[in-house]
């Protein structure tokens, strides 16, 4: 049975459901609603639920929770998650799975607290110090959040690589009917071998650490966590075509943003343009398959990349066409959302 | 043969890296026969700071994670509250706990997370080479304030204790002096005593332990030791300063 639920809520029942027993978080709009949910939830499930005294303390407390082998997360938005970054770092140095969800507001700075994308480069690039990515999903509806909520926990503990859902204000605003998934059976989890529960002794003690001095060590381990991501690529990497097929004009976008330009795609279509729309849903790993061949098809005569933001997706959409087509951008910030019309404009009048 | 004393199984075999009179080893020892004491083997998590004690996680025999600077009351307050039943513990030093991570050990304190803090107060920042600490004492020399610590230019040193105890969550703060055998008794004893309230799930329990740093103060080991006994404690009493 479908219900109506808010983006934020959606997620915070969706991550009960996929197995979240630990949450750590600090108010920052627009994402309250996803710890404000969590705090009387988790405890309805005999999980735990600590509001943090910052965003540092926060990330720090999932690092101590899923070292110990609970199903562990944490939300936030743009500042709070640059907050968090030095603890993400070694998140994914000591390979400890967990979910980030960041509902981006604009920035630099304090920014505004409306809708963005500004934090692509933070999400997918690794955002703080080192060589490291996360899992990072960009969903474009309630629904997709609460799908990609729901399996977060195993793509992340099946690689040792935290996940990171990017949403925007208005995803984790917006009410939408939803789907709810049935709660998972924790019970048939494997134990971790690696995680701190503070029963093993002696030669079986497990260390959870980031600190590998040894050049030889540091260099191989690198090596092991860039494996991790090629594997990844190779079988976790979600995008969706809309009428790419016979297009010559592909709009690419994701998100909230990929909704608006499929509205914008059906319009073109309407009056005759040949217009689809690629939608990567896995920000990293990229899709860089999808978008290659798509670039290498003999109708497609350009890309729109769209985004909330000065242009950061862009990069990657250029890298993985190699450039074999030409890629326009078009975006709107500070936390103005474009309308399907504004698309279709833009579309248009380049085209003349 | 009787064996009248035996190295704590509670730690490993691995050599200590610590400096000649530094402390740390007689807290490690101190910290691993309570452990070994109170029964906690097979049951206990240990966290590890960013400083000289960066490397616990080699010398506790049990399961550690290897927090980031100042955080380890954030990480032990994560891993407590998902295992509630298992003895968890900090260590941590001064510029870790007083400076850098000042809110996430206020904060675990008034939460009155049932954790245990070993709070190893030296005065100065000893990993990094001897600059001053947030509990370096007035007039004291480090390579941030060469001319001694000047309360003008450099602030005052912080009482930890002191400002812990003023809080509702912690059921037991004490300091003691790693400077004499009978100080060091009494030190293990406060450990105890701070370990039993973490298994009585009583409240935050928190044991700063005055150490001695000859290495960065510049001192032979047995003036490090008399700075410990006479500077150190005139601005850092000993004593019980909560108990509940």
């Amino acid at each position: 049975m479908k219900q109506l639920m808010k983006g934020n809520e959606a997620i915070a029942e969706a991550a009960v459901r996929g197995g979240c027993r630990a949450f750590f978080g600090y108010p920052i709009t627009p994402q309250n609603e996803i710890p404000e949910y969590l705090s009387w939830r988790l405890y309805e499930v005999g999980g735990c639920f600590v509001q943090a005294e910052s965003e540092v303390a926060a990330i720090n407390m999932v690092y101590g929770a899923a070292g110990a082998g609970a199903r562990a997360m944490t939300s936030s938005s743009s500042p709070g998650i640059s907050l968090k970054q030095e603890g993400i770092s070694y998140i994914c140095c000591s390979r400890l799975p967990c979910v980030i969800v960041n509902m981006v507001r604009g920035g630099p700075g304090l920014g505004g607290i409306q809708p963005a994308q500004s934090d692509y480069f933070q999400a997918t690039k690794g955002g703080g110090h080192g060589d490291y990515h996360m899992i990072v999903y960009g969903p474009n509806s309630v629904q997709e959040c609460v799908d990609i909520m729901y399996d977060a926990f195993d793509v992340s503990e099946k690689y040792r690589v935290p996940v990171m859902i990017l949403g925007d204000g208005m995803l984790g605003q917006i009410m939408e009917p939803v789907e709810l998934p049935e709660f998972k059976d924790l019970s048939k989890l494997p134990r971790k071998a690696w995680a701190t529960y503070g029963d093993n002794k002696g030669k079986d003690r497990q260390i959870i650490n980031s600190l590998l001095i040894e050049p030889d060590v540091l260099e191989r381990h690198n090596h092991l966590l860039f494996d991790t991501y090629k594997e990844i690529a190779d079988n976790e990497t979600m995008c969706e075509e809309y009428l790419c097929s016979d297009a010559e004009i592909v709009l690419t976008a994701y998100g909230t943003v990929a909704r608006i330009a499929k509205s914008a795609v059906d319009i073109l279509r309407s009056r005759g343009i040949k217009v689809g729309l690629l939608r990567p849903i896995t920000l990293y790993p990229f899709p860089e398959k999808a978008f290659i061949k798509v670039a290498e098809q003999d109708c497609v005569k350009e890309f729109v990349c769209i985004e909330l933001s000065m242009g950061q997706m862009i990069e990657d959409v250029k890298i993985s066409t190699q450039m074999k087509k030409p890629v326009k951008f078009y975006g709107r910030v500070g936390g103005n959302v474009m309308t399907p019309e504004d698309i279709v404009k833009f579309v248009t009048e380049e085209d003349k | 043969m009787t064996v009248v004393y035996k190295k704590s199984g509670m730690l490993t075999d691995a050599p200590f890296h610590y400096c000649p009179g530094c402390t740390h080893g007689i807290a490690h020892k101190l910290v691993a026969e309570v452990l070994e004491e109170i029964g906690a083997e097979g049951n206990v998590v240990g966290v590890a700071p960013v400083g000289c004690a960066v490397f616990a996680y080699n010398y506790f025999n049990c399961d550690m994670q290897e927090a980031s600077h100042g955080r380890a009351p954030a990480v032990a307050t994560g891993i407590k509250r998902v295992r509630p039943d298992t003895v968890v513990f900090a260590y941590q030093g001064d510029g870790d706990l007083a400076s850098i991570g000042m809110a996430e050990i206020v904060h675990a304190a008034a939460r009155g997370e049932k954790i245990t803090v070993i709070f190893i107060n030296n005065a100065i920042y000893g990993m990094t080479g001897g600059q001053m600490a947030p509990t370096t004492l007035e007039g004291q020399k480090a390579t941030t304030c060469i001319y001694g610590r000047n309360p003008e230019i450099n602030g005052n040193p912080i009482r930890m204790c002191e400002l812990i105890s003023t809080l509702t969550g912690p059921t037991y703060v004490a300091r003691a002096a790693l400077c004499d055998p009978a100080n060091v008794r009494k030190a293990k004893k406060m450990i105890k005593t701070a370990f039993e309230h973490q298994l009585n799930k009583k409240g935050f329990s928190f044991v700063e332990l005055l150490s001695a740093c000859p290495t960065n103060w510049g001192m032979t080991t047995e003036q490090a030791v008399d700075y410990v006994k006479n500077d150190m404690q005139s601005i850092y009493p000993l004593g019980v300063f909560k108990e509940e």
